[in-house]
């Protein structure tokens, strides 16, 4: 398997506080990883490394053997993209120009063209949101909004799918059928990295779980590996109790 | 149904051009044939004095320097707001007409009357506008990179302080200076030489077209920076070009006719309550629709109290004012 971004001790500061530090992970297509921690342990900080966003204070971000954050931004978008928590927009943009803005890094012109349509209301299509596309987007729900951004990903057409708690504001069904799709899209080649608080849907979904606790890297495998009563006490502070459904993955139940 | 067309009334891309470039036939045939003076133009088309004279001299001219400004003052509008990611910035908020009025105020006060065959008040204005675009670039820009907040802070401070200059030095001079002061700060539209608007044709119409270009990366950037990184823009690259591109467009037109107030406000709001916030419609009939709507308030200005004129930035005002607030009451929760 092809290992995309290989992450060598790096480490983000910001001012004087190390939200990350001597991280080292190597991430290969077709496999769909969670990031799971507590508020604050640098999830996201991780999360925009791999995306290019933000630059390693120390060491390196390696995407396809170059600095992530050095890319050519356009040619980097081609191949990752990236679902950050709900954009506000202070404009009137409809749903269908919101995908559509995922298209840019393809965009050969001013205006979409026959591909670019195709993408974007196969995209649409994907997260049911078809129904919505004249919609303005400022006044959808935060799910529904959530449902667009991961559109706009979609339409992008990327090799990597990176996204920052994607299920935080769906309901059920949505929750489920976001992490089958999400599944299904590793199981093409993507690969997916999902930073994410709900361990069930990441024990149930994800192949591989990094687990990090105050900016370092605390645990990386399967879930059965990660998902530990005593781990998980020890980073979350809460009583955990991890049973196993038919198939072999752990489901938890949590309390004080 | 209605619940999917909820804010965003679709009107197609080609009516709503065609409808702006309507407007901007009607204001211009309505700026060459109406004025303080009635024009005979049949007389004026043989050649007869004196209406061939105000005709080709007066009239042409200055239509066509009321087209360009309220164009450029719009699609700067577009642009700031794009880039700043707020509704409610204005071709001058970034500084550009604080410097372009300290620039033309020192030229009067100062007694300065030509440089070079050129207007030496629009040479200073010109001159003030550069020096703030410049400043701005430098205060705003952190270890070679732009943010849109830190060009925001620092366009609002120049903006003031270039403002208590020129109160500064307006109480300094005497009567007759200040008056020539403040009817510059008024804003208004004089018949300019064809030299002048061969010049501005030529400043402008590339910039015109380099902000057109780039309106896929406006629709990202008017969205966030971070989401337009993410996409694929190089957004630090993309707020000097659109910085630039806006501060030339507002300099070049306010060097001439001083600011004209609303225009950059009006116009792009009223156009994306009705066409939505795509820059690849907003841009064209913002600069369409922003052209005619100062060439209608010029010839207001011309032909209400004629033969006194009204400084067009009054009637921009006037006439913007209660207009736009019929706009927002007349939709439910419209202002967005």
């Amino acid at each position: 398997m092809k290992c995309l971004f290989e992450i060598r001790e790096a480490g983000v500061r910001y001012g004087s506080a190390d939200v990350l530090s001597n991280a080292s992970l190597k991430l290969y297509e077709s496999e769909f990883v969670a990031i799971a921690g507590p508020n604050g342990a640098g999830k996201s900080t991780l999360l925009s490394l791999i995306a290019g966003l933000a630059k390693p204070t120390f060491g390196q971000c390696l995407f396809e053997g170059h600095p992530a954050h050095g890319w050519n931004r356009r040619e980097f978008a081609r191949r990752v993209a990236v679902v950050l928590q709900t954009e506000p927009t202070a404009f009137p943009f409809t749903v269908s120009d919101v995908v559509a803005m995922g298209r840019l890094p393809h965009a050969t012109g001013l205006y979409e063209n026959g591909k670019d349509t195709v993408a974007i209301a196969e995209a649409l299509c994907a997260v049911e949101m078809e129904r919505f596309r004249h919609r303005d987007f400022r006044t959808l729900s935060s799910g529904e909004k959530q449902r667009v951004l991961l559109a706009a990903a979609l339409a992008q057409e990327p090799q990597v799918l990176l996204l920052d708690e994607p299920s935080s504001h769906l309901d059920l069904e949505h929750q489920l059928s976001l992490h089958r799709r999400l599944r299904e899209l590793s199981g093409k080649g993507l690969l997916v990295v999902s930073v994410t608080h709900d361990l069930n849907l990441a024990a149930a979904y994800a192949e591989r779980i990094v687990l990090l606790k105050e900016g370092t890297i605390r645990a990386d495998g399967p879930p059965s590996e990660v998902l530990s009563a005593d781990l998980l006490e020890a980073v979350f502070h809460v009583h955990v109790k991890v049973h196993q459904r038919a198939s072999g993955q752990p489901w938890m139940l949590y309390g004080e | 149904m209605e619940s999917e067309t909820l804010g965003v009334p679709r009107v197609s891309h080609g009516s709503a051009l065609a409808f702006c470039f309507l407007m901007l036939v009607v204001a211009t045939l309505a700026g060459i044939a109406f004025g303080s003076r009635t024009l005979n133009f049949v007389s004026a088309m043989q050649g007869l004095s004196p209406d061939h004279e105000i005709l080709v001299e007066l009239r042409v001219p200055r239509t066509l320097l009321a087209l360009w400004t309220g164009g450029s003052l719009a699609l700067a509008g577009v642009l700031f707001q794009a880039l700043l990611r707020n509704a409610l910035a204005t071709p001058y908020t970034l500084g550009v007409s604080g410097g372009a009025s300290l620039g033309a105020v020192l030229a009067i006060v100062f007694g300065w009357t030509a440089f070079a065959g050129l207007s030496a008040v629009s040479l200073a204005a010109c001159i003030g506008a550069g020096a703030v675009l410049i400043l701005n670039v430098v205060l705003a820009s952190n270890r070679g990179r732009l943010s849109s907040l830190s060009l925001l802070l620092a366009g609002i401070t120049i903006n003031s302080i270039c403002g208590a200059a020129i109160l500064f030095l307006s109480s300094l001079v005497g009567l007759l200076k200040s008056f020539a002061v403040t009817r510059w700060l008024m804003g208004g539209i004089d018949a300019p030489d064809y030299s002048t608007l061969i010049w501005l044709t030529a400043v402008l119409a590339p910039v015109c077209a380099v902000v057109f270009r780039y309106s896929r990366e406006w629709n990202l950037l008017s969205v966030g920076e971070t989401w337009a990184a993410a996409r694929g823009v190089s957004t630090s690259k993309m707020l000097l070009v659109g910085c630039l591109a806006g501060s030339i467009l507002t300099g070049a037109v306010t060097a001439l006719t001083g600011p004209i107030a609303f225009v950059g406000l009006i116009v792009p709001h009223a156009l994306r309550m009705w066409l939505g916030a795509d820059h690849r419609i907003l841009i064209p009939c913002s600069f369409l629709l922003g052209a005619a709507f100062v060439a209608l308030c010029d010839v207001f200005s011309r032909t209400i109290l004629a033969p006194v004129e009204i400084p067009v930035g009054v009637i921009t005002s006037l006439l913007g004012g209660p207009f736009f607030i019929w706009m927002l009451s007349s939709r439910r929760g419209g202002v967005s």
